[in-house]
């Protein structure tokens, strides 16, 4: 140990300092290179035209731009009415996500009550129970709803409505909410207590403490938890087939695609289903490209970790 | 003083009722749209489900869906151990990657943040849909076949795979390496989240303790491996579990389309058996969690 540790510092002192920054260099551009190389590919396939695809002199750029591409696949995917179907019930769960994990992630974190450890380990229970175990069941929970009873002895039919997207969220029993919690409530540990002190002395209430004093400074974790909730509710399919059988979906008519514009079509189904991509791909692109300076710098700064 | 022990109590009643208040919703959710469709899924994994005109009826059967699963199903067994292990064997390269590039993305070059925009993609691009489709996709299949002949560089895989075998390492050990290579774009699209909370733990290592290594004349080796890694024991801990959960769960692992599919083969006579494959499933899963938990909790230093 003591000599390799010696010949590193050999080492060390021997090696021009460029070298280091050189390969650091190579290896970022290079994974880069690897993430965004198939949009990259999706994208220049998606503006080519059926002669571009034969003629080998194009690699990258295209020779003859189109948009024919795009407005078939616009049309396959239903594109403006998926999008806004898609976006209300995206924007709806996800903001109530946000709210009703932070809310009991706080509870978690700072109070203390009997059968607290074993309700935590339940959270984490949702997080691994594989969905397909539940998803009958669930979707007769919402075909004849009752609560508890109380809606009669049939029940209400929610699916095809909101309410089950609502509900679940509401609840913290949505898509990967038990991570959501998990991460809210290490957070708020993280978080001095002298502030909730403060308010307490001022004969303030916990619920009053929480959103006036402890939620504001939950914004960096929250956007991180938005951003996480926006993506998987815009590409789940799971929960689509479910609660909302009949309506257009991005994240439906995106998988159902192939059974509309058929592979044996050839090369210009092929130009259409990369089109496809890209147009699915855009709204959670300019999304990102929208948060990304406060979502990288959320990262750095929300303590995610505790 | 007896008053004292009064009043302490009530405040920690109130404080007990408070927690209570807020985590209510999660009791109710937990209750309604969890616990009894789990409860409602043990029942349906014990019996035969037939659909009638109007509803559906179900005959319980007992142990037979499980019995039908391990011994009867011809895919099932199979499928399952390749699920598992190429779960397990994703697991490292991940955490290996995604650990690596967050120590990149640690330092500080420039274009730094450009590359953290970067290596944070494949948590908003990387969707299953979109992989869905390009798996079938005609140009991309085109691409893949045309790149493979044109692969003559030193470091295309052929060649690697030659010099390892020359190496004359173990041959499990060359195929492992090999396999890593060729899905290193799966690995590294499947380590978005895992690069995140590892940079996050990284930068929560207080800077007083390397400076204190510092004055001592540690080196590089000696910052990773008595500073930097027993720092971020507890958050590699917390990305195994990630990881491993990710892949169970994910759409495209081969025993969650079986699941999908044996559901309704059959007319309804598969879905006793699908709800059993995926407790069987589940009950693996947990126990690999369980075990995992186990071994590593203990090893796992914490700072404070």
């Amino acid at each position: 140990m003591a000599v390799a540790t010696n010949r590193l510092r050999q080492f060390n002192r021997t090696m021009p300092s460029f070298i280091w920054p050189a390969i650091r260099a190579i290896l970022v551009a290079g994974i880069c290179f690897v993430i965004i190389y198939p949009t990259l590919s999706q994208l220049s396939t998606a503006l080519k035209d059926v002669e571009d695809l034969y003629d080998p002199s194009v690699v990258w750029v295209p020779k003859n731009f189109t948009n024919v591409n795009f407005k078939k696949a616009a049309a396959g995917l239903n594109y403006w009415v998926a999008l806004r179907n898609t976006l209300m019930i995206t924007l709806v769960t996800s903001t109530l996500q946000l709210f009703s994990c932070a809310y009991i992630g706080y509870g978690f974190a700072r109070f203390r009550f009997r059968g607290r450890g074993v309700l935590f380990a339940l959270v984490l229970l949702t997080m691994i129970v594989p969905p397909e175990l539940i998803m009958v069941p669930l979707f007769l929970n919402f075909r004849y709803f009752n609560f508890f009873g109380l809606l009669g002895e049939t029940g209400v039919n929610l699916i095809g409505s909101l309410w089950p997207y609502a509900l679940t969220s509401l609840t913290g029993t949505g898509i990967r909410n038990g991570l959501f919690i998990y991460i809210m409530r290490q957070f708020f540990r993280g978080m001095p207590g002298e502030l909730e002190e403060a308010a307490y002395v001022d004969g303030a209430g916990s619920i009053y403490t929480y959103f006036k004093v402890m939620l504001p400074n939950a914004l960096p974790v929250m956007l991180i938890i938005f951003i996480f909730s926006f993506v998987w509710m815009y590409n789940d399919v799971f929960f689509a087939q479910m609660f909302m059988p009949n309506a257009d979906l991005m994240s439906r008519n995106m998988v159902r695609l192939p059974l509309v514009i058929r592979y044996e079509q050839g090369p210009e189904a092929s130009l259409a289903h990369n089109a496809a991509i890209i147009l699915y791909l855009l709204p959670l692109i300019i999304l990102y490209a929208w948060l990304q300076r406060h979502f990288v710098e959320s990262v750095e700064r929300s303590g995610i970790v505790g | 003083m007896k008053l004292n022990r009064a009043f302490r109590m009530r405040l920690n009643t109130k404080r007990e009722l408070n927690g209570w208040i807020f985590v209510a919703p999660f009791v109710i959710g937990f209750a309604l749209f969890f616990l009894y469709p789990l409860y409602q899924s043990i029942r349906f994994s014990l019996s035969e489900l037939e659909i009638m005109p109007g509803g559906f009826k179900l005959h319980f059967v007992g142990w037979q869906n499980y019995h039908k699963l391990l011994f009867e199903n011809v895919k099932f067994r199979r499928v399952f151990v390749n699920t598992m292990i190429k779960t397990l064997s994703d697991m490292p390269l991940i955490l290996i990657f995604s650990f690596f590039a967050a120590n990149l993305l640690n330092q500080k070059f420039r274009g730094r943040f450009f590359a953290r925009v970067i290596f944070f993609l494949p948590v908003i691009i990387g969707a299953q849909t979109v992989m869905h489709i390009q798996s079938g996709d005609f140009i991309t299949g085109m691409m893949r076949s045309a790149n493979l002949a044109q692969d003559a560089g030193i470091f295309s895989g052929l060649h690697l795979e030659q010099y390892l075998y020359q190496m004359k390492l173990p041959l499990q050990f060359t195929n492992y390496i090999m396999a890593a290579v060729n899905h290193l774009p799966a690995i590294i699209n499947a380590s978005g989240i895992q690069i995140l909370i590892f940079l996050a733990a990284l930068q929560s290592i207080p800077s007083s303790l390397y400076e204190a290594a510092k004055m001592e004349g540690a080196t590089a080796w000696e910052y990773f491996w008595k500073i930097t890694f027993p720092m971020i024991s507890p958050m590699m801990l917390t990305n195994i579990v990630y990881t491993l959960i990710d892949s169970f769960m994910a759409h495209n692992n081969e025993l969650v389309q079986l699941i999908r599919d044996t559901a309704w083969s059959g007319g309804g006579a598969g879905y006793g058996i699908s709800v059993a494959m995926s407790w069987f499933y589940f009950a693996s899963i947990a126990l690999i969690l369980a075990v995992i938990l186990g071994v590593l909790s203990r090893n796992v230093f914490y700072h404070e």
